[in-house]
This record gives C-alpha cells, sequence and structure tokens, in this order.
C-alpha cells in the first residue's frame, strides 16, 4: 500500500500533463473568440472610401455578406487581397471597412490591387472597428442578411481557411 | 507642498504604473477620485492584442483606444462595471484580469479548492497508515533479528580479539 501511494505524485503529474497538452492544442493564442457572435451588427453612419456617399446598418441587410476589416499599412491585409479579389469573382458579396486609414491611400491601394469590396466603410478613427472588438487587421465577419453576426476569423483569410470558412457563408444564403 | 508635488511625480517614475501616470495627463478629471478610479480601470482591463498587458501599460494603438474609451464611458457617467461590461460585450472576457465566476469557468475557480481537500485527505490517510503499521514483529521475524544480533556481536568480538 505505502508503495502504491509513493506513485501518488507521478499520477497527478501524468493528469495534469494530459490537461496541458489539451489546453495547449486548442487554445489559439491569437484568436480570441469574440462575443458578437449572434448579436446584431453594430449600429453605424459611415462615409464610402469611394465616392463619399454615407451608409447606414440598414444598407448592410438584404444579402449574406464577407466583412472585412483592413488598412493599407497592414502587411497581412496585402498578403490576403488577392484571395479576396478571386472570391469576389466567384460572387461572394465582400463589404470593406477601412480601419484607421486615409481616404486617399485607400483608394489608390484599390486602382493598384483591385476592388474586390461592395463599397468600403470609412472608419479613420476606428470607432466601428472597436464596436466590432477587432484588435488587429485583417478581420473578417460573417454577417446573415439580417444583419446578424455569424461568424469571425482574424487574420488573412486564404484557400485553407476558406475550406471551413466558406461552408459557413454558405449555409447562410 | 510644491516640494511634495514634485516628490510624488519623482517616485511615480520608479512605479510600475508609470505609464498610467504620464498617460493620465491626456486625461484630465475634475474628481480626484475618478482619476483614480481611471487608473485602477485601466490596470485591471487588459489589453486584447497583447498577451499579458494591462490597457495602462500597454502602448499598443488599440489599448489606447480602449484607454481613451474608458475615458469616454466615464465622462458619460458610467460606473465601471457598465464600463468594463462593455468592453467585455465587444471583446470578450479576455479583457478582464479576473475572470467571472461561470459555469465554464468553474474549474478555473474551484481546482485550487480540489487541490486542497485532495492534499487534506492524502495527509490525512497517511498518517493513518503509519499510525496503523504494524510495530511488532511476527514471532519468526523476532527470532531472526535475535540471531542476527548474536551474529553480530560475535563477530565484533572476534574484531576486538584480534586487534588486541
Amino acid at each position: 500500500m505505502n508503495r502504491l501511494l509513493l506513485f501518488i505524485p507521478v499520477v497527478v503529474f501524468a493528469l495534469m500533463g494530459i490537461v496541458f497538452w489539451i489546453g495547449l492544442g486548442i487554445e489559439d493564442k491569437t484568436s480570441l473568440p469574440s462575443p458578437l457572435i449572434g448579436q446584431p451588427f453594430p449600429e453605424f453612419e459611415l462615409g464610402v472610401v469611394e465616392d463619399g456617399r454615407t451608409l447606414t446598418t440598414k444598407d448592410l441587410k438584404g444579402q449574406p455578406a464577407l466583412v472585412n476589416v483592413w488598412a493599407t499599412w497592414c502587411p497581412t491585409c496585402k498578403a490576403e487581397h488577392a484571395f479576396l479579389n478571386e472570391l469576389a469573382e466567384q460572387g461572394v458579396r465582400i463589404i470593406g471597412i477601412n480601419y484607421k486609414d486615409d481616404d486617399a491611400k485607400a483608394r489608390d491601394w484599390l486602382s493598384l490591387y483591385g476592388n474586390p469590396y461592395e463599397y468600403n466603410l470609412a472608419d479613420p478613427a476606428g470607432k466601428l472597428g472597436l464596436e466590432l472588438g477587432v484588435y488587429g487587421a485583417p478581420e473578417t465577419f460573417l454577417v446573415d442578411s439580417q444583419g446578424i453576426i455569424r461568424g469571425k476569423h482574424i487574420g488573412d483569410l486564404n484557400p485553407r481557411v476558406w475550406e471551413v470558412f466558406g461552408k459557413e457563408f454558405e449555409a447562410l444564403k | 507642498m510644491n516640494a511634495m508635488k514634485v516628490f510624488i511625480l519623482l517616485i511615480s517614475l520608479f512605479s510600475a504604473s508609470a505609464y498610467a501616470v504620464i498617460d493620465g495627463h491626456k486625461y484630465p478629471f475634475e474628481d480626484p477620485a475618478d482619476a483614480a478610479r481611471f487608473e485602477q480601470l485601466a490596470e485591471d482591463l487588459r489589453c486584447p492584442k497583447c498577451q499579458n498587458q494591462n490597457l495602462a501599460d500597454s502602448n499598443a494603438p488599440v489599448a489606447a483606444d480602449l484607454r481613451d474609451k474608458v475615458y469616454e464611458l466615464m465622462q458619460e457617467g458610467k460606473n465601471d462595471e457598465e464600463v468594463v461590461n462593455y468592453l467585455v460585450a465587444r471583446y470578450g472576457d479576455f479583457v478582464r484580469y479576473k475572470p467571472p465566476f461561470r459555469i465554464d469557468t468553474l474549474l478555473l475557480w474551484g481546482a485550487p479548492v480540489l487541490m486542497l481537500i485532495f492534499g487534506i485527505i492524502l495527509v490525512i490517510g497517511l498518517r493513518r497508515q503509519a499510525g496503523a503499521s504494524p510495530s511488532v514483529l511476527t514471532a519468526e521475524e523476532q527470532q531472526k533479528l535475535n540471531e542476527l544480533k548474536a551474529r553480530l556481536n560475535d563477530s565484533e568480538t572476534t574484531a576486538r580479539n584480534t586487534n588486541s
């Protein structure tokens, strides 16, 4: 019996090892779960980068959309841009939020690299970004036709991410 | 009084939250109690971009935005709980250093208590066993012990004799 007790620390260590191993595996430290999933898209009234007209939350509704938060100062945004162009060609509705950026710079970027966006909302002070819990561009939200946020991806969109994220998007149609 | 102010300012340069003090100049409060509240909130809220820095210590742009938002909400007369809830609703529980007590955080809060109970049970168990362990030898073992003692005595005697 005494000998068996000697094994208790080993057993405890093994159990803790298993728990930590699982914890390390499931926790992606670079992306936080969004509490906004299932919530309506925050109210906004913002200018459009391309032509300066003002749009509100109502203009978002009607069709499911990807809402992509990006900026010209964000290298990863450039990395995902080609893939966004591809998605737009496939008919995916993408709405941009030009986050903490300059409209003129954004227009230059769009004419240089192509414009996959239906329109880009100008958010120079990051107010809408804060409402959306944005902490690093690029971030992409799935919004259904009712304007409810259904999903979020932090980091660049690419074919590998789209395998899962795209299915979630298709399910909204 | 002026010397006192300079002294406090100098001291604050050495404190861990010097950034909060420096940044505090950007956030004027009429009531010093509110300024203290602001600093406390900036200490207690975690920067979402950083792994382990609070809003006061982080110089990430998002941390500055959140500090501004906390200030704005306070100017609107929101209390600490409302400010924290506002940020949690957007950034999730990650922004709080003190996790809430809920079903899914039960293990987090309960684990130390469970460990303590486990430890107490273990100690009680071990002590009981120590008390119950047989200190009396069986007749057979006693006989063997006597034999061994006798043999030891013999060899000692022999050793002494040879030495002298």
